[in-house]
């Protein structure tokens, strides 16, 4: 086998999928914005993403917090520069720990959900079901997921700095005999607007990838439930890459202004 | 509607999947009002060739007519007007899980047709009703129903927006030799008492017999034989001739391997 026609076909399939994906993310933005919208089915997926994701992003956020003041303590108490320790609880939840632990936990949570649900549909025809009967299935499964999405880890994100930022300050407050007014006063002096917004719109940027994945591969699934499974698998593991790659992205176009 | 013009007309259909072909050079012409039977090996298409006049497959050549206008390219709400003529008894029914069986009867009312949600209900009762279920089964969820109640409620569904043409994807695969027979009779009237135009694609062929005007046979992409029920016995074709009768031995070669 020629290994440059092998390097070649690898580069063309990755051209291919990348273009699949584009056409795909393309008509389902253009149905997520051209009535009709369905509302009902846009409210169930905001329960199914925000409400019942709360305990486990809660979870990690309040754990983060705790062990983020920790360590910083750790690290700052050499420097004998302690209080800044507030500081780093606050700025590193808004900004980094926030978004990218609730979208890797919302993506194993969310995103399989909806690889397993529409790819189920897909490999027992009722998508096709759905096409018959008049029912664009993009209007009607992706678009209110990739909506959904978008708008709740932004609020999910709000929470979750929130309670990290109180794991931070029972932390430091209870354990490393911080002054609870000095701890909060702290958090606030050095927080700026821009640390959160650029965190929310992380968020959104998550919450959109990990519907378009989940989406995507549950739409393209095949193969019965084997290929379900597999649908479920990439779902998760291209969602937390292409999380953490525009992480890094987003903080560079928001570090450079 | 001039009756010279077919309600389907299918001319030079070909679908492949890669290097596999499924159909090639297909033709077939459906009347308005008859009840059409394909009949087929397991594999040999018939899914597709449903799927390929629906477009949810697109076809790489060939044309599919209704009622004399190319539907192979129409998008968009001419699309959408098209699937309107049409309703489809799936396979394995399709039901959406996700709804109440009800909900999946009014689906077409109001999705479709931006029905009230209380009297699409009203509709989706008479027409579970139509085909022998009770409104205590419409509260179910699709998951609890037993295989031929499955297919009854497919079979509601795609009637409920009262189409021209229906499409029944192996109706009695599946259930046993009874409640197929009872599926074959809902078929029967509700194609006699609606007047619809009726594509039905099988390998079962008690069933074909009963609910045929005319019966045409795919093998190897395309139709080999056609003609009424009535002279399906004396067909003088000898692929037709296994296929009724159920032979291994014969001109079909099934992909087996001999030991
Ligand atoms: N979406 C698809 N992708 C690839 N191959 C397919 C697809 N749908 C059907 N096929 C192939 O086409 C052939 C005919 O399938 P089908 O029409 O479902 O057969 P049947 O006559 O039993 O209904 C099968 O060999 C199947 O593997
Ligand atoms: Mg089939």
């Amino acid at each position: 086998m020629n290994p440059i026609a092998a390097i070649g076909r690898v580069f063309l399939f990755f051209l291919a999928a990348t273009g699949r994906l584009a056409l795909f993310a393309g008509s389902a933005v253009f149905h997520a914005v051209k009535p009709p919208i369905y509302p009902r089915l846009i409210g169930r997926q905001m329960v199914e993403i925000g409400y019942f994701s709360l305990p486990v992003v809660g979870l990690t956020a309040i754990f983060s917090g705790m062990v983020l003041a920790l360590q910083s303590y750790t690290g700052f108490q050499r420097f004998e520069a302690e209080s800044a320790i507030a500081t780093v609880v606050v700025l590193s939840m808004t900004r980094e720990l926030g978004p990218v632990l609730a979208g890797l936990m919302v993506a194993g949570r969310v995103g399989a959900a909806m690889a397993a649900e529409i790819g189920t549909m897909r490999v027992t025809e009722q998508i096709d079901a759905l096409t018959t009967l008049s029912t664009n299935p993009f209007k009607y499964l992706v678009a209110p997921r990739l909506i959904a999405g978008t708008i709740m880890l932004p609020l999910l994100v709000m929470v979750a700095d929130v309670i990290g930022v109180m794991g931070g300050y029972l932390v430091a407050v209870h354990k490393l005999d911080f002054g609870p007014i000095a701890y909060l006063e702290n958090t606030w002096e050095h927080l700026e607007t821009q640390d959160v917004v650029s965190g929310l719109v992380k968020a959104a940027a998550f919450g959109f990838l990990i519907a378009l994945m989940g989406c995507y591969h549950g739409y393209h699934s095949r193969g019965g439930a084997q290929g379900v499974g597999n649908a479920t698998t990439n779902a998760v593991v291209s969602a937390s890459i292409l999380i953490l790659t525009s992480n890094y992205l987003i903080t560079e176009a928001f570090f450079s202004r | 509607m001039n009756a010279a013009i077919p309600k389907i007309r299918i001319r030079g259909l070909a679908k492949s999947f890669g290097p596999k072909v499924v159909l090639q050079n297909l033709d077939l012409d459906v009347t308005s009002g008859e009840s059409l039977v394909v009949i087929g090996g397991s594999g040999s298409g018939k899914s597709v060739l449903l799927k390929c006049i629906l477009g949810l497959l697109e076809v790489d050549a060939g044309t599919v007519e209704v009622d004399g206008i190319d539907v192979t390219r129409l998008r968009g709400s001419q699309r959408d007007a098209l699937l309107r003529k049409f309703g489809m008894l799936f396979q394995s029914a399709a039901l959406f899980d996700s709804l109440a069986v009800w909900e999946n009867v009014a689906f077409p009312l109001i999705q479709g047709r931006r029905m009230e949600r209380r009297a699409a209900r009203d509709v989706a009762l008479a027409k579970l009703g139509a085909v022998g279920l009770g409104a205590d089964v419409g509260a179910l969820n699709p998951a609890e129903l037993s295989g031929g109640m499955r297919k009854r409620v497919g079979l509601a569904r795609a009637i409920a927006c009262e189409p021209e043409i229906i499409f029944f994807d192996e109706p009695t695969t599946g259930l046993d030799p009874i409640m197929a027979d009872v599926i074959n009779d809902l078929i029967l009237k509700c194609t006699r008492e609606m007047g619809v135009t009726a594509l039905s694609i099988t390998h079962d062929m008690a069933s074909a017999r009963k609910i045929a005007n005319r019966v045409a046979m795919l093998h190897d992409g395309r139709i080999i034989w056609h003609g009424p029920v009535a002279t399906i016995d004396a067909n003088g074709n000898a692929h037709v001739d296994q296929f009724i009768h159920g032979r291994a031995e014969g001109p079909i070669q099934m992909a087996v391997l001999h030991p």
